[in-house]
This record gives C-alpha cells, sequence and structure tokens, in this order.
C-alpha cells in the first residue's frame, strides 16, 4: 500500500465523498480534476448518501495479489442514488442471495490483506440494506 | 501519403516458454520475419516499433526499444520504442509504425512481446487489472476478469441469456486452434463441458476465460516502393484508427456500449473507404464471448442483445457471415498480452493471403483486426486488403 496515496484518497474512501456540479446539479464520483472545457469552481465537494442498488456483480474466485485474505469475494458496479456507478465489494452476503436490482448500503471495511508496512487498508464497500 | 503494406511476418507458438526468455522470443519473431521477406536486410529497417504490456510488472525490463535493438543488432541510430497500452500495446506500436510509413519511412519492424509465465496467477491477474483505474478499481481487488463477468451477467439480465448462451465463442476458437500449430490449446470443446465448468468470476466459467501465456510476434512494415519487390499477392493496411474510452467502466454513460470499439472501426473503415458489411474476416478481442459480443456490436454487425443469437446459428465459424478468432482467438490461440494484436494481423494476413489452410475462410478479400486495451478503453483498429 502506498501510504500517502491512501491518505490523499481519505475523503472519498472514508466518506463516500463526490462531487456535484453548482448549476447542473449533476453528481460524479470519486471526485476528479476538471476537464480543460469546464470551469474548476463549478464543482464543489458532496457527501454521497452511501445508498444505491446492485447494476451487476461478480464473485471473484482467482484473487488479484494482495487480496488472498479475502478467499472467494463479491464485486460489484453500485448505481448509487445520486446517479453515480461505482465500483466496489459487497460483504455481509452470501452468493446465492444477490441479484441485480438489491438495494444495498455503503460500510467501511478492510480493502485488502496487510502488507508488509502493517497499514490496515480501510474503505468503502456495500452490503445489502439493513435499514 | 503513402500506401502501407505487411512484408513480411513471423511468430513464435504461444504457450508457457519456461526455458525462454524475452529476448529470444522476440528474436524468434523477428528472424522469422525476415525470413518470409527474402529480398529485405536487417539493415534497411529504419525504425523498431515494440508493443509489450507487461515487460516492467511481469518480467522486470524497461526500455524495450533500446534493449531489443541491441539484442537484434538494429543500427544505433534508427529510433527504437516502446509503446504501452495495456493489451492493445502490440496494435497501438503497429499503428505508430504505419503512421511513419505513411510519411515516407520506407521500412519498420513492428514486435509484440510478452514473458509472463515466470508468475504464478495471482501476480498475473494484478497485472492484467493495471489496465483498469488503479484507485476506483484495482484498489478494490476487482480483476479485469471481473469487470467482463459483471459486464455479462447485466447483458444476460438485459437481453434474457442464460450463461451457456455464450458457449459458441469458446467453442469456434477452440475449434479453429486445433488447426494453428502456434495455439496454446489445440483441442475441442462442446457445450456439455461449457456447462460444467467451474467458476473463476461468476458468471464467467473457466472455459470462457483466456489464459494469458508467453509469445512474440513480428510484422515488418514497408511503403509502396519495396513492397512492389514482394512476390505473391500484396496486403495492404488500408485504414489504422485509435479510439479511447474511461478506463473505469462505471464512469461510461452505458458499460454495455464499448464505444471506442465502434469509433475506432468505424474511423479505420472510413479511412479505408470501407464500411462494416464489406469486411470478410475478423479478429477482436475476445478473451470471453462477452467480450466479442460487446465487441461486434459496437462494431455494428449486429444489433444490441442479438450477437449471441447469430453465434449460435453459425455467424461467426469460417463459413459464417462474421468469421472470428480463425486462428483460436484469444481463448485458444492464447491471450498474448500487448503482443496479441499482431497475432491477429498476422491471422488476417494468412486469410487473405489464401494460405490459412483449414480454417479458410472462401474468397476472403478485406479484413479487420480489432485489438483492445483493458475492456476497450483503448481500441486500436487495423484495415487488411488483398490486392488483386
Amino acid at each position: 500500500m502506498n501510504i500517502a496515496r491512501h491518505w490523499r484518497e481519505r475523503t472519498t474512501r472514508y466518506r463516500l465523498e463526490g462531487q456535484r456540479h453548482r448549476h447542473t446539479g449533476e453528481v460524479r464520483f470519486p471526485p476528479q480534476p476538471p476537464t480543460l472545457d469546464e470551469d474548476p469552481n463549478d464543482w464543489e465537494p458532496c457527501q454521497l448518501s452511501g445508498r444505491g442498488e446492485i447494476y451487476s456483480f461478480s464473485v471473484i474466485r482467482q484473487a488479484p495479489s494482495g487480496f488472498a485474505s479475502l478467499g472467494i469475494y463479491p464485486v460489484a458496479l453500485v448505481r448509487l442514488e445520486e446517479g453515480p456507478l461505482v465500483t466496489a465489494q459487497l460483504t455481509d452476503c452470501d452468493e446465492a442471495d444477490l441479484a441485480i436490482g438489491m438495494p444495498v448500503e455503503m460500510v467501511t471495511r478492510r480493502l485488502m490483506d496487510t502488507g508488509e508496512d502493517g497499514v490496515l487498508v480501510y474503505g468503502y464497500k456495500f452490503r445489502p440494506c439493513v435499514r | 501519403m503513402n500506401n502501407v503494406y505487411i512484408a513480411g511476418m513471423g511468430a513464435t507458438a504461444v504457450g508457457e516458454h519456461y526455458r525462454r526468455d524475452l529476448a529470444d522470443l522476440a528474436s524468434e519473431a523477428a528472424r522469422a520475419a525476415l525470413a518470409s521477406a527474402p529480398g529485405i536486410a536487417p539493415n534497411q529497417i529504419g525504425a523498431l516499433y515494440v508493443g509489450s504490456a507487461y515487460s516492467e510488472e511481469l518480467y522486470g525490463q524497461g526500455q524495450l526499444g533500446a534493449y531489443l535493438a541491441s539484442v537484434l543488432g538494429l543500427s544505433p541510430s534508427i529510433p527504437a520504442l516502446r509503446i504501452e497500452a495495456a493489451g492493445a500495446s502490440g496494435a497501438l506500436a503497429l499503428y505508430q509504425a504505419v503512421q511513419a510509413v505513411q510519411h515516407g519511412l520506407p521500412l519498420a519492424l513492428v514486435i509484440g512481446v510478452e514473458k509472463v509465465t515466470d508468475h504464478l496467477e495471482d501476480a498475473i491477474e494484478a497485472a492484467q487489472a493495471m489496465a483498469a483505474d488503479s484507485n476506483e478499481e484495482a484498489l478494490h481487488g476487482v480483476t479485469l476478469t471481473a469487470q467482463w463477468a459483471m459486464l455479462m451477467r447485466r447483458y444476460m439480465h438485459e437481453y434474457g441469456y442464460p450463461a451457456d448462451a455464450f458457449a459458441p465463442f469458446p467453442i469456434n476458437a477452440h475449434a479453429n486452434a486445433v488447426k494453428n500449430p502456434l495455439a496454446l490449446y489445440r483441442f475441442t470443446i462442446d457445450a456439455n463441458k461449457y456447462r460444467k465448468a467451474a467458476m473463476v468470476a461468476s458468471p464467467l466459467n473457466l472455459l470462457d476465460c483466456s489464459t494469458l501465456a508467453d509469445g512474440a510476434a513480428a510484422l515488418l512494415i514497408a511503403g509502396e516502393q519495396l513492397a512492389r519487390e514482394l512476390a505473391g499477392p500484396r496486403i495492404r493496411i488500408a485504414g489504422a484508427a485509435v479510439a479511447t474510452d474511461y478506463p473505469a467502466l462505471h464512469r461510461r454513460r452505458n458499460p454495455l456500449e464499448l464505444n471506442a470499439a465502434r469509433a475506432s472501426a468505424h474511423i479505420a473503415l472510413g479511412r479505408a473507404h470501407l464500411g462494416v458489411g464489406d469486411v470478410d474476416v475478423w479478429e477482436l478481442t475476445d478473451p470471453h464471448g462477452i467480450a466479442a459480443t460487446l465487441a461486434l456490436e459496437a462494431i455494428g454487425c449486429y444489433e444490441p442483445g442479438t450477437a449471441p443469437r447469430h453465434a449460435a446459428e453459425g455467424a461467426i465459424t469460417p463459413t459464417g457471415q462474421t468469421p472470428i478468432a480463425t486462428a483460436g482467438g484469444y481463448k485458444a490461440r492464447g491471450d498474448v498480452g500487448g503482443a496479441s494484436g499482431i497475432y491477429q494481423v498476422i491471422e488476417l494476413a494468412r486469410q487473405l493471403s489464401g494460405t490459412a489452410g483449414a480454417t479458410q475462410v472462401a474468397n476472403a478479400r478485406i479484413g479487420l483486426a480489432q485489438s483492445l486495451g483493458g475492456i476497450g478503453a483503448t481500441a486500436v483498429s487495423h484495415v487488411l486488403i488483398r490486392e488483386t
């Protein structure tokens, strides 16, 4: 884990902070620099609700390096209620219960193995709505 | 602009070359390309373009331009460079060579090369995931295979297909690879085996997932003057185009639309003054049935939601309307990473020369090779024509 890079991303990874367009109201996540034809002042930070529904999902049985401790794990594209799609792991669920359209909510969980530096990397995941 | 021709080509077998290193594989491919072009000498090569996706991450070698120029003994005073665009690296290297020859360079050498099998599956999955967005996708443990899998599940949901509707793609790929002595998997599979295969990233199973393997392929790209001296039918690169899309799948308005694939194919065909219906044989980035499906639909061969149905009716076989993977495709020839784009063009050149043997597409005169980096974040298309 690149600790400095993780620190820079803290508001996105811990709080699901995106950007809202001051005039159109469009929401995007994660935040990004303004494109060349945009006014940098047009986008302001905005905290997302963390609620959405599953657009699609897969259960990974061949993990990349750094994720062995997760075993077999589900990942999804989640359509947030503010509009953006987001890529994340699912948690607290059984594969058989998952379905496209299922309501999910954001939780903070450990994303990957603890590396040689011993840093626990937390970030957003989604679980079936319990509320 | 000058016309551009394929003057020579050569490739190694695709496989796990435990006893051989990257330089060795690249050398074999380059020597084979020169051997296929009698009358062309190494000192005529005016530039070297190398395409490789994983040479740093899985082989520990940077600066492949200088590295391979010295291995091959090319003149130290010609430009030699390496191009990276994940799986589209080799095709993008070819694109650069085509640009140079169009603008007056007499002869360029293009090499696509990968040496990946020294590593276990987890390192290979992690290297491939670098094609995605590192912050927004790879950090979450999402692999390239899982991303195609999510597109497959969404496609099944939107159009009402079961998973085994995609079986015709790997079945065709394996059937064709049996006839290709350079292919990784030279055995047939059937729908029954497909249904029983173990999951890799649901709903994608083992028989619908390509394997990344070692290999190298090389092309000599020549201008009209040199090409006129060559024997046999001349294969002209009549159109070339590159387009891009968001590497992060979730940033795309509709993830099932491969916009860069559509744009690059149409621009390349436009430059060749041709349309989609003129193409006799295709090479696509087809590591999974869903990948071929979305490419065929993006390019406009079939309406969205219909490609698996056409595939089931035989449209993608060598005798069908849109033959693909005639040498085995990514699934059965093997996914050679950034070298795949060069293997694709070599197969099309064989088809258009009428030397493709058992998988020959009858009267093939025009071919289109499309190579994708990541999930179509980079798309490179080349249109090839046999001159009469």
